[in-house]
C-alpha cells in the first residue's frame, strides 16, 4: 500500500473527486441549493467555494428544473457541470428535464451533441426523513434511455465513479446514499479511477449470490458474515453501476453458486431488483437452482416512525433469512 | 390602499408600535385574540425548540419572529375558506384551528392520521411550492361551485424560484380565482439570503408580471397584516380574482432543529430584526390603547404556556404509535399484498 493511501469518509471522497476534476479542468463547476458557503446539506462540499470562488461553485435559487436545464445547456457547449439535487425525491420538480432534455439530447441532435453532465442525487433513508426525503427512485431512471446510472457503496468507488462520471460525454445520475457520507475507507491520494459497468466482488462465496446494491452492502455483508457462522458462505456484488449493468460479472457468479438474491433500497416493486432478477432468467435461468429472491424496501411510502421504518427496509435478519430460504430450496 | 403594484411598504404600526397608519376595524376582544396567538406562537416556537433538544419532539421549524406575519394570514379567515402552507405555517394552521395536539402528533412523528381536513387545512407541505398549485385547484373548485369562500396558501421566499409558484400565479390571474398568495419572506432559504434568490426587489412586482395585484406589507406588523388581509379577501369574495402579499419577516430561530445558521447568518442581522419584533410593537400599541396591563401580560405569557406543556403531557401520555396502522393508509382499497405485509408486521409483534 503506497503511503498516499489514506482512510477518507465517503464524503471526503466525492469532495476530493469534485475538487480534482475542477483543478484539473476549468470547465468542471458545482451547482445546487445550498452548495456554497453552507458546502451543502450533507456537507459534500465543504470548503470548495473558498477555494474556487462562486463561478465554479454556485448557490442557486431554489428552482430544481433550472438547475438541470441549464445544467444540460452547459454541458452542450462544453462545460462539465455537477448538478446536486439534494433529496432524491426532489428530481420530481425536474423530471422533464432530466427524462425528456437530458436523456435525450444528443439523440434529437443526430448524435452532435455531448452531455457530459453529472447529476449528484442524495438518496436513501436516514432515520426517520419521513415520505418525501427517504426515497431511492434509482429505477425510475432506468427505464429512461440516455442516462447511467451510479450508485457507489464505497468511498474508494465514490471518487472513482464521480471522477468517471466527471470527465464522461454522457449525463449521469449518480446516486450517494445519506447513511454512507460517513463510511470510512482507505482511498488513494493520487489520481484513479473506477469504470462504468464493472461490478466489485465484496466478497467471495459459493452457495449464494447476494447482489447488493448502494448503500445496503453494510448490511449485506453483515449478514454474510453471520450466514458463513452457520456454515453457508455467500458470494457477494456490488454491480456498482446500474446502467451499464455488469450482467457477465453476475451471470458468472451465479453459476459458481447457482443462487441469487438482489438486495436494495429501493421499493421492491419494479425496482432495480425486478430489472435484475429478469436478467438472470434470460441469461441464467439454466444454473439456478433456486428463485431469484428480491430482498427490498416494501411496497409503502416511507414512515417518519422509527419502528416502522426499520421494519420496511431491508435489514441484515431479512437478508440472512432469504439467502437461507434460497440455499435451503428444494427444486 | 390600493391594488396596484406598488412596493411601497404597507405599515399600520412602526417598529416602535407608534401609529402610522389606519388601524383595521378589529374588536377589543379580536386584538387580544391576535396577540394571545402572537404570544403563543412563541411560546409554542420556544418550546418546541427545547423538546426537540431533549429528544421529546422530531425536527421543528422554528416560526419565531414570523408570529405576527403566520397570524396575520389565517385570522380573518372563516371555517369555509381553505388554508395551506409548508412546515413553517404550522402557526397559521393553529389559527385557522388545527389542534395543538394534531401539531404534536405531526412533529413529534406519529403516522398522520390526524389530517386536518375539518379545519380546511392540507397537510403541510415539504416539497417547496407545490402547495400553490393546490391552493389554485382549490380555489378553482369554490369559483365553479360558486362559493364565496377563498383559498390562502402561504409560501417561502425561496420557494417562489420554483416553476410551481410561477405556473400558479399565471393560472389563477388567467382563471381569476380566489386565491390569495402570501410569500412569508422571511429573509433566508437555509442558508441562501433572500437576495440570493431572485434580483426582483418585490414579490409584489413578480405578481405584477402574472397581472396579480400585490401588496407589499410589514410582516412584522400584525394590523398591517390583519388589513391587507381584509382588502386581499374583500377582493376574492367580489369575484375580484387572485391578490399576492408578500409578508416582510424574520426568521430570527434556525431553519429547522436540524440547522446551525451561525455558520452562515450576520449577526448584526438578528440585532436589527430584534429591534422590529412583531410581538414588541403590538404590545406596545394594546398597552397605550389600555388594550392591556402589564399584569395581564404576564397572567397571558402564563396562561399559554400552561396550555401548551398540558396538551405536550398529553401528547407523551399517548400510547406509542401503532405501527400496523401504516399500511391502512396508502390505499382506499387495499390490496392483498398490502394486507400480507400488515400481517407480517403484526407477527413480528
Ligand atoms: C422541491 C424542493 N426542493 C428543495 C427542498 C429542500 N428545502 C427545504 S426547505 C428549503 C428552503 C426553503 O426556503 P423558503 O421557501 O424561503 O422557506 P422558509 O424555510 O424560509 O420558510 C429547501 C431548499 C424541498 N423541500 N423541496
Ligand atoms: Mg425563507
Amino acid at each position: 500500500m503506497s503511503t498516499l493511501h489514506r482512510e477518507i469518509t465517503f464524503s471526503e471522497a466525492l469532495r476530493e473527486a469534485m475538487t480534482e476534476e475542477m483543478e484539473r479542468d476549468p470547465s468542471v463547476f458545482l451547482m445546487g441549493e445550498d452548495v456554497g458557503l453552507f458546502g451543502g446539506v450533507f456537507g459534500v462540499s465543504a470548503g470548495m467555494l473558498e477555494q474556487f470562488g462562486e463561478n465554479r461553485v454556485r448557490d442557486t435559487p431554489i428552482s430544481e428544473a433550472a438547475i438541470v436545464g441549464a445544467g444540460l445547456g452547459a454541458a452542450l457547449v462544453g462545460m462539465r457541470p455537477i448538478v446536486e439535487i439534494m433529496f432524491a425525491d426532489f428530481t420530481t420538480v425536474a423530471m422533464d428535464q432530466i427524462v425528456n432534455q437530458v436523456a435525450k439530447a444528443r439523440y434529437m441532435s443526430g448524435g452532435k451533441a455531448n452531455v457530459p453532465l453529472t447529476l449528484r442525487v442524495v438518496n436513501g433513508a436516514p432515520g426517520s426523513a419521513a415520505a418525501q426525503h427517504s426515497q431511492s427512485p434509482e429505477a425510475w431512471f432506468m427505464n429512461v434511455p440516455g442516462l447511467k446510472i451510479a450508485i457507489p457503496a464505497t468511498p474508494y468507488d465514490a471518487k472513482g465513479l464521480l471522477k468517471t462520471a466527471i470527465r464522461g460525454e454522457d449525463p449521469v445520475m449518480f446516486f450517494e446514499h445519506k447513511m454512507l457520507y460517513a463510511a470510512r475507507d482507505i482511498v488513494p491520494a493520487e489520481d484513479y479511477t473506477v469504470p462504468f459497468g464493472e461490478a466489485a466482488l465484496r466478497r467471495e462465496g459459493t452457495d449464494a449470490t447476494v447482489i447488493a446494491i448502494g448503500g445496503v452492502l453494510p448490511n449485506v455483508l453483515a449478514a454474510a458474515e453471520q450466514l458463513a457462522g452457520s456454515g453457508i458462505s455467500v458470494e457477494v456484488i456490488d454491480p456498482r453501476t446500474l446502467v451499464p449493468l455488469d450482467t457477465a460479472a453476475l451471470v458468472e457468479s451465479v453459476k459458481k453458486t447457482h443462487r441469487a438474491v438482489i438486495v436494495h433500497e429501493a421499493h421492491r416493486r419494479a425496482g432495480p431488483g425486478a430489472e435484475i432478477a429478469a436478467v438472470l432468467a434470460e441469461e441464467a435461468i439454466g444454473y439456478l437452482d433456486g428463485p431469484v429472491i428480491r430482498v427490498a424496501t416494501k411496497n409503502v411510502p416511507f414512515p417518519y416512525h422509527p419502528e416502522l421504518e426499520k421494519f420496511i427496509l431491508p435489514g441484515v435478519d431479512d437478508i440472512a433469512q432469504a439467502v437461507t430460504g434460497v440455499v435451503n430450496y428444494v427444486l | 390602499m390600493s391594488l396596484i403594484a406598488d412596493d411601497t411598504l404597507y405599515q399600520v404600526l412602526s417598529p416602535t408600535g407608534e401609529v402610522v397608519g389606519s388601524v383595521p376595524a378589529i374588536a377589543p376582544a379580536g386584538h387580544l385574540n391576535l396577540y394571545r396567538w402572537m404570544v403563543f406562537g412563541r411560546v409554542f416556537s420556544d418550546r418546541m425548540t427545547a423538546l426537540q433538544r431533549q429528544g421529546r419532539m422530531g425536527t421543528f421549524a422554528e416560526v419565531k419572529g414570523q408570529e405576527a406575519a403566520c397570524v396575520g394570514l389565517a385570522a380573518r379567515l372563516t371555517e369555509e375558506d381553505w388554508l395551506m402552507g409548508s412546515y413553517r405555517e404550522s402557526l397559521a394552521y393553529m389559527v385557522k384551528g388545527v389542534p395543538l395536539a394534531a401539531q404534536l402528533k405531526h412533529w413529534g412523528g406519529y403516522i398522520p392520521d390526524n389530517y386536518p381536513f375539518e379545519a380546511r387545512c392540507l397537510p403541510f407541505q415539504i416539497v417547496l411550492a407545490t402547495q400553490v398549485l393546490h391552493a389554485v385547484g382549490i380555489a378553482h373548485a369554490i369559483k365553479y361551485k360558486g362559493e364565496p369562500h377563498v383559498a390562502v396558501v402561504g409560501i417561502g421566499d425561496g420557494a417562489t424560484s420554483e416553476g410551481d409558484f410561477n405556473e400558479a400565479l399565471n393560472a389563477a390571474a388567467v382563471f381569476e380565482l380566489p386565491v390569495i398568495f402570501v410569500v412569508q419572506n422571511n429573509g433566508w432559504a437555509i442558508s441562501v439570503p433572500r437576495h440570493a434568490q431572485t434580483r426582483v426587489d418585490s414579490f409584489v412586482r413578480r405578481a405584477a408580471g402574472f397581472a396579480v395585484p400585490g401588496l407589499r406589507v410589514d410582516g412584522n406588523d400584525i394590523l398591517a397584516m390583519i388589513g391587507a388581509m381584509d382588502t386581499a379577501l374583500d377582493r376574492a369574495r367580489s369575484g375580484g380574482g387572485p391578490t399576492l402579499i408578500e409578508a416582510e419577516t424574520y426568521r430570527m430561530g434556525a431553519h429547522t432543529t436540524a440547522d446551525d445558521p451561525t455558520r452562515y447568518r450576520p449577526p448584526e442581522d438578528l440585532e436589527l430584526w430584534g429591534r422590529r419584533d412583531p410581538i414588541i410593537r403590538y404590545r406596545k400599541f394594546l398597552m397605550d390603547r389600555q388594550l392591556l396591563t402589564d399584569l395581564e401580560d404576564e397572567q397571558l405569557q402564563d396562561d399559554v404556556t400552561a396550555e401548551f406543556e398540558a396538551a405536550v403531557a398529553e401528547f407523551e401520555a399517548l400510547p406509542p404509535q401503532d405501527v400496523a396502522q401504516h399500511f391502512d393508509l396508502i390505499l382506499g382499497n387495499p390490496p392483498p399484498q398490502l394486507a400480507r405485509q400488515k400481517a407480517q408486521i403484526l407477527n413480528e409483534q
